[in-house]
């Protein structure tokens, strides 16, 4: 009998040896642990015998199938393991290779350079005010000081639909619609598309433009000066310096144009600057009590100042871009630059 | 205006360099465009005479001349140009001269000859850009003299880009009384000194419009010399000023425009037939300018008339009947002061713009004729000679532009510029300025000289002190002023959110003008009444779109043209479209996509984007919007009449559409693969939901699926909405996960499976509850959709 049990044990083991997968191994174990199994058939048959021999055989029994037990725990462990180092080594892939679907694509330079003035602006508590682009010639020119035949029309290049309605030429009227509507203390940002009769290297019929206004009581050209100093070096994340030239816009009084230092050459002159080692940026000035009189904002009271800058031409000056004629193209090279 | 710094420095000389005059003008608010140097640099050229010149021995086209350059001997100089000939001054470059581009002169032999120098044509000298020969030297020219002494060409031209309110600049005294204040130096404009009169004729004048001619002067000057020259100088300095020398008599003109600013115009005087008269033009009046241009006048035109016709279009341009020539001998000199009002738009309306009406429309020192009469009348006669009659003036003071004193409250000064003036600095300052200045209780009254049309109020003098003490010399200040918190407005969705997600979904954004070609535009959007541009910059870019679309398809054919096979842009903006006759300006948001649904990789296989993949970008949008909008079959001439879905809003109104853009289209656009579009009314998608909570139920849920017959026509939105109109409480969601048709299925109609989500909120759901509300719901479709369960 014992005989028989160990020759079961060493076929059990040789099959455990023998088994190739998980599966074979289940198997071995059905053959020789399961109820129809050898080694429970053997325990089964303990009952035929006698007390004393029960004891001993049983012991036998238990010894092998322990052995058989912890022989197939092992086997288990190492085919478990081999299966994961196959299933590991199976599933390796090249992570260089690009992940699949849809690409990100990008912002036009032109919104990406608005939404950050807008940014810098809206975080100082300035309101997003936006407007028709077809104006009519008031606000256009007559409220913002700028009567028929004056000189100042013919520096704006107009796209006429008939005799009283243009394309705006400038953001400024957006500061008559919102001084029309509300009472300050305002603080205003208008970005949008702008619109000039005039196309070359260097002018497009369209373009964009930020306007900024604050009126409130006792605001000063100080005032002015600092917001447009601490906006620029905003803007170009730059210590640049800046300069207020005296200027004419029938709309400001005292009116000024503002340079900031080449920011290629960080003013020390070169082809963008003209050597002059400056960039015309905008113009600004205090908002000129006709225009306040024009609105029914009482211009004793009150005082406030506008800035005017082209979006393109800032973008131009951020990102070193040297054609104007690029932004409405929509060449996706063009375009993808900026994703 | 050009500036001869010269000429300037004549009038006022500070103690300043060029580069630091030119800083002072601009800061100033007198914007220097450029500075260029009147003459290249060169040196070592005198005035020569040339003695003798004899034929060169070896070379036809040379000569051999002896030429007096002052030294004991005259030297001799090989010369090759037509226009050498004995007793002519030239200048003259001396061994070791430096022509421009670093061209030195050396002793040399030419042809066997020598040459002790070269004779120099105004291009050699950098002058002009071209000449024919040599430069011709008046016969007085001083020989020996260096030619840059004796051409003052140590001389720059600063350009000013200049302002139209700083119309006291458009004459260099008016720049010398700015730079004598910013230099806090003196300066007092030349005297007036009257010119002996020698004969007592005048033309009688009858100002008819005095409101737009407050002054007019009328000279006759008789019997100038016909052969005179304008001498050297002065066509120096008018060549520097931009103005190029025609007769002595229109450059004094000009002269005295660009010295005092003040236009004049000398008519012949034989070809008039006085008196002359200033008044408005009648209609359908001829008048012939000084440029070959005939004009036809309305009625509002300022001329100057003799009892004949019209002579000239008054302050903006003489006319041809009138204009003196060769033959004149007697003038009539002209200097008046036309009101801005009465000239502003003239020129224009007729396309001219000249120097007069440049000045007079931003207005010219009504106080300055009578001075520039004399100024002028004095050059005249020194150059040409002739015989000055007296002055016939009419002037009406009474229509003078106002001149009122403004107030300037030193509180003001304080308050808006920050900075306070002592009385004397304010006294200086605009006394300097030609200003009277007068003390008063809050400050000062200041009243401006007829120079200064711009001085009206006291912003504008708030200006002059910002201007001449520097805006960079006025504090600035940090943003001190109230603050508020911000806002955080939740059911408002912006726009940025939206871009965002285009972005995120692979599509560029694009800027695209908002004028387009209305062939695209007719070709696009065939029914839609557009709005024209009266003065476009092209024809491609004349009509006002009434589709982003437009654009959009514009940018992929540029693109495609590039070897772009995938393009996928979106652009949001206004449309401009008529309607009931009112022009709308309504923003959209609108998106293209063509090509591959994904850039070529290795991961997927290649496939061409279709309806449901551009849909799916649509329905992204809209799932961040506060919903209600839905989609239905919808037509539009630029698109395929069975992929075209009108975006509806709750109300069932139209606010978008989806689609692929026609095949005839796809095709006449250039277009070789389907192309898909997009186009939305921002306003009904910049809502957003504000969430609310809803408990969860804590029973499980149950899927049931049914496979649906219908009739090919019936839409799967029909199908869902019968299901969602139900009211079955139990119905939790509703989705479509296969459609079929062919094999199997009746011609005309299609096998729609749907899964339903149940799921109840007090108690599990049996299935005896389960199958009564599938009965209720297939009863619903089969009496509303004529659906049937598919066996």
């Amino acid at each position: 009998m014992s005989a028989s049990i160990e020759e079961i044990l060493t076929q059990a083991l040789q099959a455990l040896a023998h088994a190739k997968d998980l599966a074979e191994l289940d198997l071995v174990r059905v053959n020789y642990l399961g109820k129809k199994g050898l080694f429970t058939q053997h325990m089964k048959e303990l009952g035929n015998l006698d007390p004393e021999q029960r004891k001993s055989v049983g012991q036998v029994i238990n010894t092998a199938k322990n052995s058989f037990q912890e022989a197939l725990d092992s086997r288990k462990l190492n085919l478990e393991s081999e299966q994961l180092r196959a299933r590991l080594a199976g599933e390796c892939v090249d992570v260089t290779l690009p992940g699949r679907g849809q690409a990100i694509a990008g912002l036009h330079p032109v919104t990406i350079t608005m939404r950050r003035i807008a940014k810098i602006f809206a975080d100082a508590g300035f309101n997003i005010a936006e407007g028709p682009e077809i104006e009519d010639d008031y606000h256009n020119f007559g409220a913002l000081n700028i009567p028929e035949h004056h000189p100042a029309r013919a520096m704006h290049d107009t796209f006429y639909f008939d005799a009283h309605t243009v394309l705006r030429t400038h953001t400024s009227p957006v500061q008559i619609r919102v001084m029309e509507a509300s009472e300050p203390p305002l603080k205003v940002i208008a970005p949008g598309r702008v619109y000039r009769c005039d196309s070359d290297m260097t002018h497009s019929p369209m373009f964009h433009q930020v306007e900024g206004f604050l009126v409130d009581t006792d605001v000063s050209f100080g005032d002015l000066k600092g917001v447009i100093f601490e906006f620029l070096r905003a803007f170009f994340e730059k210590e640049v310096q800046v300069r207020f030239r005296p200027s004419y816009f029938p709309f400001t009084e005292p009116s000024a144009e503002f340079d900031v230092s080449c920011v290629m050459c960080d003013g020390r002159g070169c082809r963008v600057c003209k050597h002059t080692g400056w960039l015309e940026v905008g113009g600004c000035g205090m908002i000129h009590p006709e225009v306040f009189n024009s609105v029914g904002i009482d211009p004793e009271r009150y005082s406030g100042f506008a800035f005017g800058t082209g979006v393109e031409r800032l973008a131009m000056m951020k990102y070193g871009i040297n054609d104007l004629r690029m932004f409405f193209e929509n060449d996706l090279k063009f375009l993808q630059q900026f994703n | 205006m050009q500036v001869s710094e010269a000429w300037l420095r004549e009038l006022i000389d500070p103690p300043i360099g060029t580069e630091q005059l030119v800083a002072q003008l601009t800061m100033a608010g007198l914007e220097v465009d450029a500075v260029q140097p009147v003459a290249a640099q060169f040196s070592g050229v005198v005035v020569g005479e040339v003695v003798s010149t004899e034929q060169h021995p070896n070379a036809d086209k040379l000569k051999v001349c002896r030429v007096n350059v002052g030294q004991t001997e005259p030297l001799q100089i090989v010369c090759g140009a037509g226009n050498v000939r004995p007793g002519l001054k030239i200048p003259a470059a001396l061994i070791g001269a430096v022509l421009p581009g670093d061209f030195k002169i050396k002793e040399s032999k030419l042809r066997g000859e020598l040459s002790f120098g070269m004779l120099c044509s105004e291009k050699e000298l950098g002058l002009a850009a071209s000449s024919d020969g040599l430069m011709e030297l008046p016969d007085d020219a001083p020989v020996g003299e260096d030619i840059r002494d004796y051409l003052a060409l140590n001389d720059n031209v600063i350009e000013l880009g200049l302002t139209p309110n700083r119309a006291d600049c458009l004459g260099i005294e008016g720049v010398a009384r700015e730079v004598a204040v910013l230099n806090k130096m003196a300066f007092q404009p030349r005297a007036g000194a009257s010119i002996a009169v020698t004969h007592q004729e005048t033309l009688d004048i009858q100002v008819e419009a005095p409101d737009a001619c407050p002054v007019y002067l009328g000279r006759l000057i008789k019997n100038i010399n016909q052969a005179a020259v304008t001498p050297l100088w002065m066509q120096e300095r008018l060549r520097r000023c931009g103005v190029r020398s025609l007769s002595p008599v229109v450059d004094v003109t000009n002269y005295i425009l660009l010295e005092l600013g003040q236009p004049l115009h000398a008519f012949d005087a034989d070809k008039l037939s006085a008196p002359i008269v200033v008044r408005y033009s009648r209609a359908g009046e001829n008048l012939s300018l000084l440029n070959d241009q005939t004009i036809e006048l309305d009625g509002e035109a300022l001329v100057i008339a003799d009892q004949q016709q019209a002579l000239a279009l008054a302050g903006v341009m003489g006319g041809s009947s009138s204009a003196v020539s060769e033959a004149t001998q007697d003038i009539f000199l002209e200097c008046a002061f036309f009101s801005p009002l009465g000239i502003a738009g003239k020129a224009r309306k007729f396309g001219l713009h000249t120097d007069s009406s440049h000045r007079f429309e931003r207005g010219v020192d009504f106080t300055l004729q009578q001075r520039a009469m004399e100024r002028a009348t004095q050059l005249i006669v020194d150059i040409a000679g002739g015989s000055a009659g007296p002055i016939n003036a009419v002037i009406s003071p009474a229509h003078y532009p106002a001149r009122l004193p403004v107030k300037l409250r030193s509180q003001r000064i304080q308050k808006v510029l920050g900075i306070t003036l002592s009385n004397d600095e304010i006294g200086n300052l605009f006394q300097g300025l030609g200003m009277q200045v007068a003390e008063h209780t809050e400050g000062w009254e200041i009243t401006p000289p007829g120079c200064r049309f711009d001085i009206a109020i006291e912003a504008d003098l708030l200006e002059e002190i910002g201007r001449i003490v520097g805006y960079d010399n006025l504090p600035g200040s940090s943003l001190l002023m109230r603050t508020e918190l911000g806002k955080a407005p939740e059911a408002r969705l912006t726009l940025d959110r939206l871009q965002d997600c285009l972005v995120d979904r692979g599509y560029q954004e694009a800027i695209t003008y908002s004028f387009v070609d209305e062939a695209m535009q007719t070709a696009v959007a065939p029914g839609d009444e557009f709005i024209r541009i009266r003065n476009p910059i092209s024809s491609e870019l004349a009509v006002m779109r009434t589709t982003l679309w437009c654009g959009l398809l514009t940018a992929a054919q540029y693109n495609i043209n590039r070897q772009q096979t995938r393009v996928r842009l979106f652009e949001s903006g206004l449309r401009f479209a008529r309607l009931n006759g009112e022009t709308q300006q309504q923003k959209m948001l609108a998106g293209l996509a063509l090509g591959s649904v994904c850039a070529e990789q290795w991961g997927e296989k290649t496939r061409n984007v279709d309806f449901f993949d551009v849909k799916a970008d649509v329905e992204a949008l809209l799932g961040l919007t506060a919903g209600g909008l839905s989609f239905k079959p919808g037509q539009h001439p630029a698109l395929h009449p069975g992929q075209t879905a009108e975006i509806i809003d709750a109300d069932a109104n139209a606010v978008g559409l989806l689609g692929m853009l026609h095949p005839n289209l796809e095709k006449q656009l250039g277009f070789d693969c389907p192309v898909f579009l997009f186009e939305i009314a921002q306003d009904a998608v910049l809502q957003r939901k504000v969430p609310k909570f809803a408990a969860l139920s804590k029973f499980p849920s149950v899927r049931r699926d049914m496979a649906l017959l219908v009739k090919q026509s019936i839409t799967a939105a029909d199908i869902v909405d019968c299901i969602n109109g139900s009211r079955e409480p139990a119905v939790r969601d509703v989705s479509i996960f296969d459609i079929y048709q062919g094999k199997g299925i009746e011609e005309g109609f299609k096998s729609v499976a749907v899964s339903l989500i149940l799921q109840d909120f007090t108690q599990t759901l049996t299935d005896s509850e389960i199958d009564a509300i599938f009965r209720r719901l297939l009863e619903k479709m089969t009496a509303k959709l004529n659906a049937r369960l598919r066996d």
